[in-house]
This record gives structure tokens, sequence and C-alpha cells, in this order.
């Protein structure tokens, strides 16, 4: 058996909040804003959660990193089944410019300190979108993986994973340990019940820094300035056919 | 739980017994008590029964209310709403506002928001429900997997134990989304059980509680009869206690009961013969009972039709030669009136806290069509009739939703006179959401009448909570009434102090100065400075100065009336309106104040809010009291009460048709 399930989970701007720009253009309002777990980390914690109820797995350790806040994403992850939580003290300057590589690097010191054998990882968050940090982290690991799950099984000391990728679907086969990043078709993430985020208030989270885990935090992207997205024109109305044709060759679209 | 309807009520009569008999110097007996003075139609049972109750009995809280009797006079009660019938102020319930929640608390409660948000948004279909006529069998299983059902049972006995401040934000959210499915769950653990939890001892809770929270079992609140709806009295399902004494036989049926045809578990009034301990005398008195169906004999009626929460369950519910085991007696033999009226008081509070949830949706709505609808080039929220609506509703919400959390929040804290500011914010809210969903609709014109919206049906949804749980009009007399009786018992405590005036010289001088200064319209000394923020200072002399009237204009009607004032409903019933327009200002002059002082993002807006209200609202009080002062209103009335039994003996408009036929 698999003995344990390391699973990051990400704390965002809900996916249903309007997101603005800061005044000043250095980022995103996020005071006073709604925030709850990436929907990708769901769907992974809840792939590590059917293991686990599979007993292919023995413990399902969640991880977040990030200021206090955080806490409360790792304790939904407890509600959905997750066993227990760290939370990995990240605040200040260090949490502006916390990026993919730097969150790698913790999960990847996290996965040794723990002797998981698996971790998985929603395939991107929806407020960066950088669908980096799963390929970083085996990079860092030297460990296979699994990108854009929508099927995962445990064979043994081997994993299959079925992938999105474009045109279809590839199956492949990896050694343990491995990184497996989870697609939208995974599965469909059960809610957190009231009954079972009482259990959670029970379960631990251990908090740490970076520090403890020797991660250097250094950040190596810059931002410029964050903008809105330009605000979609106004369209003409053409009267005829051949208005349209050469208002379209005018624009250089044919 | 659903419309009980009831009838006139020899409860509401006892306020007479408890108004100071030196003011009227009459004696009172019970045999004209009897004869029923009041003939409250369409009241229901337990509202009188509350009145009886706040009256006769230990109001709220199983037993630790103060009684309110003769000696009440020296019980000082600390409820606002109670002391502003005395023209008095008393702050400490509502200021500062009620923050009760210790950071655990509320470090779960928001943990417990997000899924159940994401539950009803994703999974809950509301127009589907209303349509099937249920709520969807996937859903009612999910809401029983999230614990719905048992969010204030204990933590030990399966339920999510929350206190009535983290179960308010929660209901809240129902409110905003289905109230069918809101009344499903009220009907099931807001009044269905609560009895148990109230009332139950330890074997009952560790029998019930636990399959009661996980949803295996539904529970219902049986009081309404065919024949029975305020006149508790009148209630003709009864149980006898076998030869043997281990049971109870139980005969008799049930009407308008929400949940009626899915319980299994029912809290049902019956009559029982009580031996009377002192006397010897046996009488038949009200014992609420838990009835399994599976007793046996339990049976119920098809779905009713209905206007809205059609989501909801109703049915009539039949007692057939039930046998009821002793054990099941729920509270004191002889104690159901009690216990049916604790029940209620204590599930107002949802009530308020629900439709302040279903208002901020609604009004969400209405914000979303007027900011995006174009007419005569302009987004129509830019015309001033469109601006004047949604400030109304957004005040509207504002207060309810302050009123739900005070209330929760006094309760949470111990207190045990909440019961008129209970009643109170359960007429507000009621009221308050059918405005705000009605001018919801007139602001999306015609798209609002569509079904497609959804606004309609929230519409039929709301028009239940003005009539169950207590007619609007019945719970007016309950607040006006419960008002004079304890403004009549500090007049008769005055009373009493008059005849000695030596050994009570301070107190008659202070009372007198008040009066003076009051007449004159000087400051009589009350004041609300230090408890409210000084931005908020002119709103706080207005309320002051609503309260010093109000205070005149009761001691007024109460000597002019004496113990009659209870057949005055015409006045009753404006006093009760000045009363909860009292109230709410004071809410949310606590509310705004606590924004202000805490900073708070939105505390300028919130201080426009309470100042419109405040003004509005004592502009409203002035003019009714004004009214009730002059002869006009006894005109009006005679008026108003002629035009009724000329129409009521015609059987319709007594005048023709302006063309003759």
């Amino acid at each position: 058996m698999t003995a344990r399930v390391l699973v990051g989970v990400k704390r965002v701007i809900d996916y249903a909040v309007k997101i603005r720009v800061k005044p000043d253009n250095t980022g995103v309002v996020t005071d006073g804003v709604k925030h709850s777990m990436n929907p990708f980390c769901e769907i992974a914690v809840e792939e590590a959660v059917r293991l686990k109820e599979k007993k292919l797995v023995q413990e399902v350790v969640a991880v977040s990193c990030g200021p206090q806040q955080v806490q409360e994403t790792i304790r939904t992850a407890l509600a959905m089944g997750a066993d227990r939580g760290i939370h990995v003290e990240v605040s200040g300057k260090d949490y502006d410019s916390l990026g993919p590589l730097q969150v790698s690097k913790i999960l990847a010191a996290l996965a040794k300190k723990e002797e998981a054998s698996l971790i998985i990882l929603g395939k991107q968050a929806i407020d960066d979108d950088c669908n980096q940090t799963g390929q970083m982290t085996a990079a860092l690991l030297d460990w296979p993986q699994g990108t854009f799950a929508s099927e995962l099984v445990i064979e043994g000391d081997k994993v299959k994973v079925v992938r999105e990728i474009d045109g279809g679907l590839e199956t492949i086969k990896l050694n343990m340990p491995v990184v497996v990043t989870a697609d939208l078709r995974l599965n469909t993430p059960r809610y957190a019940t009231l009954p079972n985020i009482m259990k959670a208030k029970k379960k631990k989270i251990a908090n740490m820094k970076p520090g403890d885990l020797g991660v250097d935090m250094t950040s190596r992207v810059e931002v410029l300035r964050v903008d809105e997205p330009p605000q979609r024109q106004a369209g003409v109305k053409v009267e005829s056919v051949e208005d349209l044709v050469s208002k379209l060759k005018e624009a250089g679209r044919i | 739980m659903l419309l009980r309807i009831v009838t006139p009520s020899s409860s509401l009569c006892n306020a007479v017994l408890r108004l100071p008999q030196s003011i009227s110097g009459q004696r009172f007996t019970r045999v004209q008590r009897q004869t029923g003075v009041l003939a409250v139609q369409n009241a229901r049972l337990y509202v009188s029964q509350a009145a009886e109750a706040v009256l006769e009995k230990p109001a709220v809280g199983s037993d630790a209310v103060a009684k309110v009797d003769e000696k009440a006079v020296s019980v000082e009660s600390k409820s606002f709403a109670m002391n502003m019938f005395k023209g008095k102020i008393s702050t400490s319930q509502v200021f500062p506002f009620p923050s009760v929640l210790n950071e655990d608390q509320s470090q779960f409660l928001r943990e417990l928001v997000g899924p159940c948000e994401k539950f009803f948004e994703e999974v809950n279909d509301p127009a589907k429900n209303d349509v099937l006529e249920k709520v969807e069998d996937h859903t009612l299983e999910g809401l029983k997997e999230m614990g719905a059902f048992g969010l204030q049972v204990p933590a030990d006995l399966g339920g999510v134990g929350l206190i009535n401040t983290q179960y308010a934000r929660l209901v809240e959210i129902v409110g905003m989304h289905d109230l069918g499915v809101g009344i499903t769950l009220g009907a099931h653990q807001s009044i269905g059980f609560k009895g148990i939890l109230l009332f139950g001892n330890q074997q009952q809770k560790v029998k019930y509680l636990p399959k009661l929270a996980s949803g295996e079992t539904m529970a219902a609140y049986c009081l309404t009869e065919p024949t029975s709806g305020s006149d508790a009295a009148s209630i003709r399902t009864n149980a006898v206690p076998s030869p043997c004494g281990k049971y109870y036989i139980l005969n008799g049926s049930k009407i308008w009961i929400s949940n009626g045809g899915l319980a299994e578990i029912f809290t049902v009034f019956a009559k029982t013969p009580v031996q009377d301990k002192r006397t010897g005398e046996v009488k038949e008195k009200i014992t609420a009972f838990i009835v399994e169906r599976s007793f046996g004999g339990v049976t119920s009626g098809p779905p009713e039709k209905k206007m809205g929460i059609k989501a909801s369950n109703t049915a009539e519910v039949y007692f057939e030669n039930v046998h009821v085991p002793a054990e099941c007696v729920l509270g004191e033999l002889g104690g159901g009136f009690k216990v049916a009226m604790n029940i209620l008081n204590n599930g107002r509070f949802g009530m308020a806290a629900a439709l302040s949830g279903t208002m901020k949706g609604v009004l969400t709505k209405a914000v979303d069509h007027a900011a995006n609808r174009t007419q005569f080039g302009h987004k129509i929220h830019t015309f001033g009739s469109i601006q004047e609506k949604i400030a109304r509703m957004a005040m509207l919400q504002y207060v309810t939703e302050s009123m739900a959390y005070m209330i929760s929040g006094n309760m949470d804290s111990g207190a045990t006179d909440f019961q008129i500011e209970a009643a109170i914010s359960k007429i507000f809210a009621s009221e308050a959401a059918w405005t705000v969903a009605d001018e919801c609709i007139q602001i999306m014109g015609g798209m609002g009448f569509m079904k497609e919206p959804g606004v309609e049906r929230v519409m039929r949804d709301l028009r239940i909570f003005r009539i169950f749980e207590g007619t609007n009009d019945i719970l007016r007399l309950f607040v006006a009434l419960n008002g004079f009786q304890n403004a009549g018992n500090q007049l008769k405590s005055l009373q009493k102090a008059l005849k000695n005036p030596i050994g009570n010289a301070s107190l008659l001088a202070g009372e007198i100065t008040k009066r003076a200064k009051r007449k004159a319209g000087m400051d009589s000394g009350l004041t609300l400075q230090g408890a409210i923020h000084p931005d908020l200072g002119h709103s706080g002399e207005l309320t002051v100065k609503a309260i010093e009237q109000f205070g005149v204009v009761i001691e007024e009607q109460l000597l002019k009336h004496g113990k009659k004032i209870i057949d005055e409903q015409f006045v009753l019933k404006r006093v009760a309106d000045i009363a909860i327009d009292l109230y709410a200002m004071v809410v949310v002059l606590s509310r705004a104040s606590r924004a202000l002082s805490q900073g708070q993002a939105s505390a300028q807006h919130e201080k426009m809010l309470c100042e419109t209200w405040c003004i509005q609202a004592h502009d409203r009080i002035m003019q009714e009291i004004k009214f009730l002062k002059s002869g006009t209103s006894k005109q009006v009335f005679k008026n108003l009460r002629a035009i009724s039994s000329a129409v009521v003996e015609n059987g319709g408009m007594v005048n023709p048709n302006p063309l003759g036929f």
C-alpha cells in the first residue's frame, strides 16, 4: 500500500467574484473579497480521498502556502477527508512574489520530509493560470509526472494515468513515486458537509516556515503592472456583403 | 406549522387581569373573562397562548424568566422594547450591537458558510422544487448529508451544535435561495423537534435527537385543528391516560401541518385531564407529547395544494386510538401551553434571518436589472423613482438583518425577555420582504411578472410568512398588550405610592417632574448619548423624542381605557406599529454606531441608511401619536367599525354600481 499522498491546495479568489484591478496597477483587489479553494485543487483532494477510501493509500496530507487565511482552505480539505494539514507560512513580500517555482521547492522538500510516494496537484490555479507547479515539482524531485489526468489508477508500485491531450487521450504508466496533476474530468469533488467540517476541527494542521524546509523564496519574476483586459469595442453594421468583404480586406483579415 | 387558524382567545383577555385593577377600579372576574371580550378571529392559538404565558406564566426560556405578575413591578426588565412602553430607555440589550461569537465559533461559522452557499447555488433548484411541489430527492438527501437537519442539535447527539447567531447566518443562506426548502427545514428543527431540544428530558433527547439531526427521521409540529386556532383551550384532540397509567390514548386530527406527510416524529398538543395538586379538582389542560408514526393509528392526508412554499409538504394528520407511552409526555403534564409558546418564541428570529437573506437575493436581481436596462436613453437606475425603490429596499433589508442578529445575539447572551422583540422581528421581516419582492417585480416590469427570473415564486412563497407562526395582526396585539401590561404595572406602583406620598416622596417628585417636563416638551433627561456614535447624534435625538412621546401616549391610553384597552384594537394596532418603528430605529442606530466606531468600510453608507430610516420613522411615529391623541381618531375608528359592520351585514358592498344596476 502506498503510504502517503501529498495534496497541494491553493487559496484563490472565488471563481464567481468579479475581479477588480487595484488602482495603482500592482495587482488585483483581494481585501474583503470571497476566497475559496482552487477548483482543480478540490479535484486533487477528492482523488486522494477516494484513494484513501479504497484503502489504496494510508494517509492524505493537505499542504497550502500563504498567510494565516490559507488555514481555512486546509480546513476545507480536511473536511473533505484529508487526514492532516501542513501550513507553510508565507506572508508579506514573499507572498506577493510567491510563484510556481517557490511553491514547487516547498512541495519537493515536504515530499522528501514526509516520505510521500504520490503528489496530486491541480493542473493549474484559476488566479494566475500558470500550469507549472506540478511539472516543476516533478523536475525538482526528479520524479515522473502525469499531468492533466482524467483517470488515475494505482497498480502495485505503478500508476496508470489517462492524460487529456490535444486531440484525445493518452494513457501512460509511471513508476512511483510520482507527481500527478488533476484535470477537470478526473472526478466531481464532494461538498464539505457540516458534520465533517466539525470533525475536521479535531484534525491537526502543522505550522512551518519555508526556512524550516531550507527553501529559498527569492523570486526571479517581477510584476511590472497589472491591467484590466481591454474593453470590447462596439462593432459596426455593414449594408451589404460587398461592404463586409471590403471591410475585412481593409482590416487585413482576408 | 403552517396555518393553524385561530379563534377568539380567552388568553388575550388575560392581559386584562394583569392590568392595574386600581386604574379601572373594577374587579375583573374569571366569569367575565370567560365571556370573552375579545373576538380575535383568525389569530393563532399559540399567539394568544403567548400572550397568556407572558402575562401569567414565565414567558421565555423554560424556567429562567422573571414572573410578570404583581411582583414584577419591582423586577426591571432589561428588554428595550418592554421599557420603551414606559417611556424609558434600557440600553443594555441593544447597545453596543451584540457580538456574541468567540473566535472559535466565528471561525467555524466561516467554514460552514462556503459549503452551504455552494450547495444552494449548485445542487438545489428552487424552480424545479416549486414545479414538482416537493424538494427533489437528491437535494433532500444532500441536505441530510450536509447536516442541515440538525443545526442546533448538540454535537454529541449528532448535530452541528450551532448557537442561535450561527444558525441565523446559515438560514439566511437558505432564505436567499429557496423558502420552500427553508420551511421543510424549519418545520423540522425550528418547531418540529425544538420542543425536545428545549423541554425534553435526557432519555427523550438521546432517543430522538440523533436520528432527527441526521434526517433519518423528520419532525412536525401539530397544534392547529379544524375548529381550533387561536383558542387553544378549544382543541379537541385528547389524550386519556390508560387505566394502568403506562400510556395515553390519543385521538383527534390536526390540519395544515408542515412536513405532516413526511414526518415520523410529531410534537402533538392534546387535552389531558390534570388534577390540581391543591384543590384535587380535575381539569382538562393541554399537554405536549412526542408521538411516533410507528406507534400505530397515525395517518396523514395528501399534500395540500398551496399558493407558495409548494416544495414543502403540508398535510392533515390524524390520530386514532394512538397508544402514546407515558414517557413521551414533553415537559410537564398540563404544561403544553408553555411548550407550544416557547417553541415559537424561540424560533422567530430565524424567520427574520431567513427573510433578510430572501431580501438580499431579490435586491440583487432588482439592481442587476436596474443597472443594465436602458429606457429613454438612460440606464433606469438613474431615474429618481427607481432610486427611491432601491434605497428603500436596502433600508428594509438593513433593518431586518439588524433585528435578526440583535435578537439572536440577545438570546445567545442569555436574555429571556425577548418576546416583544421576537414578535416585532417576525412582523417586520415578513412585511419588509413582501414589499421588497413586490418592488423588485415593479423595477423589473414585465420581466418581473414572468416565471423565468424567479421573483414571482419568491412573492408567492413570501405570502404565508405574514400568516403563519402567529398572524401579523395577532402579533401586533401581542406586542401592544405586552407593552401596555408592563406600563400598567408601573402606573399601578405609582398609584400605590400615592397612597403613602410621604414615604415615597422622592419617587413621586421624580415622576411628577418627568411628566411636567414631557408635557412642556422639555428635555426629560432621557438620552442615548454615550451609547450611540456621535455622528448619529441627530438620529439619536429623534429616537429619544419618539420614545418620550410614545411613553406619554401609552400612559394616556391606559388612563383613558383602563383594562378595556384590550378591546381597542384600532388603538392597539397603531401602538404596535409605533413600537415596531421605534425598535427598528434603535436597532439600526446600534448597528450603524458599531460600523462607525469600528471604522468599517461601509460605515458612511450605513450611517446614511440609519439617518434616513430614523428621520422617516420619527415622522411616521409623530403623525400616528398625533392622530391617536386627536379627536379625529375617535371618529375614524367609529366610522371604520360602522363601515365594516354594514358591509358584513350586507354580505358585500353596500352601495350600488354608479350606473344603478
